[in-house]
């Protein structure tokens, strides 16, 4: 009877950790922490650095766009696609809980729109310091 | 014979004869539109029924989900294969989401419009560029920041979304 409470218990327990589970599948720091992993192999990697991002953020590259082409100087506001016009959601995490939650949505857009911001892939470097700097901007 | 029934008979006659001369084309195509718009047929362009949410998702982060039935199957099988050059971005898939969206497109395209030449743009299409020449339009609005170009559907026809472009519901912004 004992074991059989024990075993009923437990298997409550799953259930409801079943149930808490968050509904995003990572936070922005274990996204970071990947992206982290990916750069220290690189060859002259330095610690990200927020302000290192930010400038990143508002440069424009090699074809006539920044991030904030889209995504509005202030990160923590809506944006607007900068060719259809279409309101974009808030990138900063502070701002939009969703962001930097799904690894396959973030390596989608990195992939996207660095192709179309600077007509190449972003390194693990670029990418890890615009986050920190996302990171930063408060609500 | 009154002349009421005169008239009415030689009405009926006109009529007929008008048949005889029209009907030929008519068995050819079984929709004056055809005519109007060259070959072409747009069908009714409403979302299905059931939609897909893969293809809400992924179509409406950067514009609206067109609807499927607004292209040919074969416009939107090219639409997929080019999808890292998309109207000069960037908006390619994983293979998963890609053949999912693809099966979608395919299953519910206008299957009252077959191009040849398989366009990507629906405003390609004389349909589209009968129902908005500047008989229709006046061309200031073209210019009207809130329109912006010719693919901002929902500027104008609030359910474009739904696949709804009813000329009823029409609002051109100010």
């Amino acid at each position: 009877m004992r074991y059989l409470f024990r075993a009923s218990s437990l298997a409550l327990v799953a259930v409801a950790g079943l149930a808490v589970q968050p509904a995003f599948a990572e936070t922005p720091g274990e996204i970071q922490a990947s992206i982290q992993q990916e750069a220290d192999g690189t060859p002259g990697f330095q610690e990200f650095s927020a302000a290192r991002g930010e400038v990143f953020f508002r440069t424009k590259h090699a074809n006539d766009w920044s991030c904030a082409s889209c995504h509005s100087e202030n990160p923590a506001a809506p944006g607007k696609h900068a060719k259809t016009g279409k309101a974009i959601d808030p990138l900063a995490p502070s701002a939009n809980a969703e962001r930097f939650t799904s690894p396959k949505k973030v390596a989608k857009w990195f992939r996207r729109n660095c192709n179309d911001v600077l007509d190449r892939v972003c390194t693990p470097q670029e990418k890890g310091d615009v986050l920190a700097y996302l990171l930063t901007v408060k609500k | 014979m009154s002349i009421k029934d005169q008239k009415f008979f030689r009405i009926l006659a006109v009529a007929l004869l008008a048949m005889s001369v029209t009907m030929p084309a008519a068995q050819a195509d079984d929709d004056d539109h055809d005519e109007k718009y060259g070959s072409e047929n747009r069908g009714k362009p409403l979302q299905p029924a059931q939609t897909n949410a893969r293809f809400q998702q992924e179509c409406s982060s950067c514009h609206i989900a067109y609807a499927p039935g607004l292209l040919p199957a074969k416009s939107w099988r090219k639409m997929m294969a080019g999808l890292d050059r998309h109207f000069g971005s960037d908006a390619s898939l994983d293979a998963e989401d890609s053949r999912e969206i693809t099966a979608f497109l395919v299953k519910n395209a206008s299957n009252r419009w077959s191009a040849p030449t398989a366009p990507l743009r629906i405003t390609d299409s004389n349909w589209f560029k009968r129902k908005h020449d500047d008989h229709e339009i006046n061309p200031a609005v073209w210019k009207n920041p809130k329109v912006k170009s010719p693919a901002n559907c929902s500027a104008c026809h609030p359910q474009a979304e739904r696949g709804d472009f009813n000329e009823h519901d029409i609002r051109m912004p100010r």
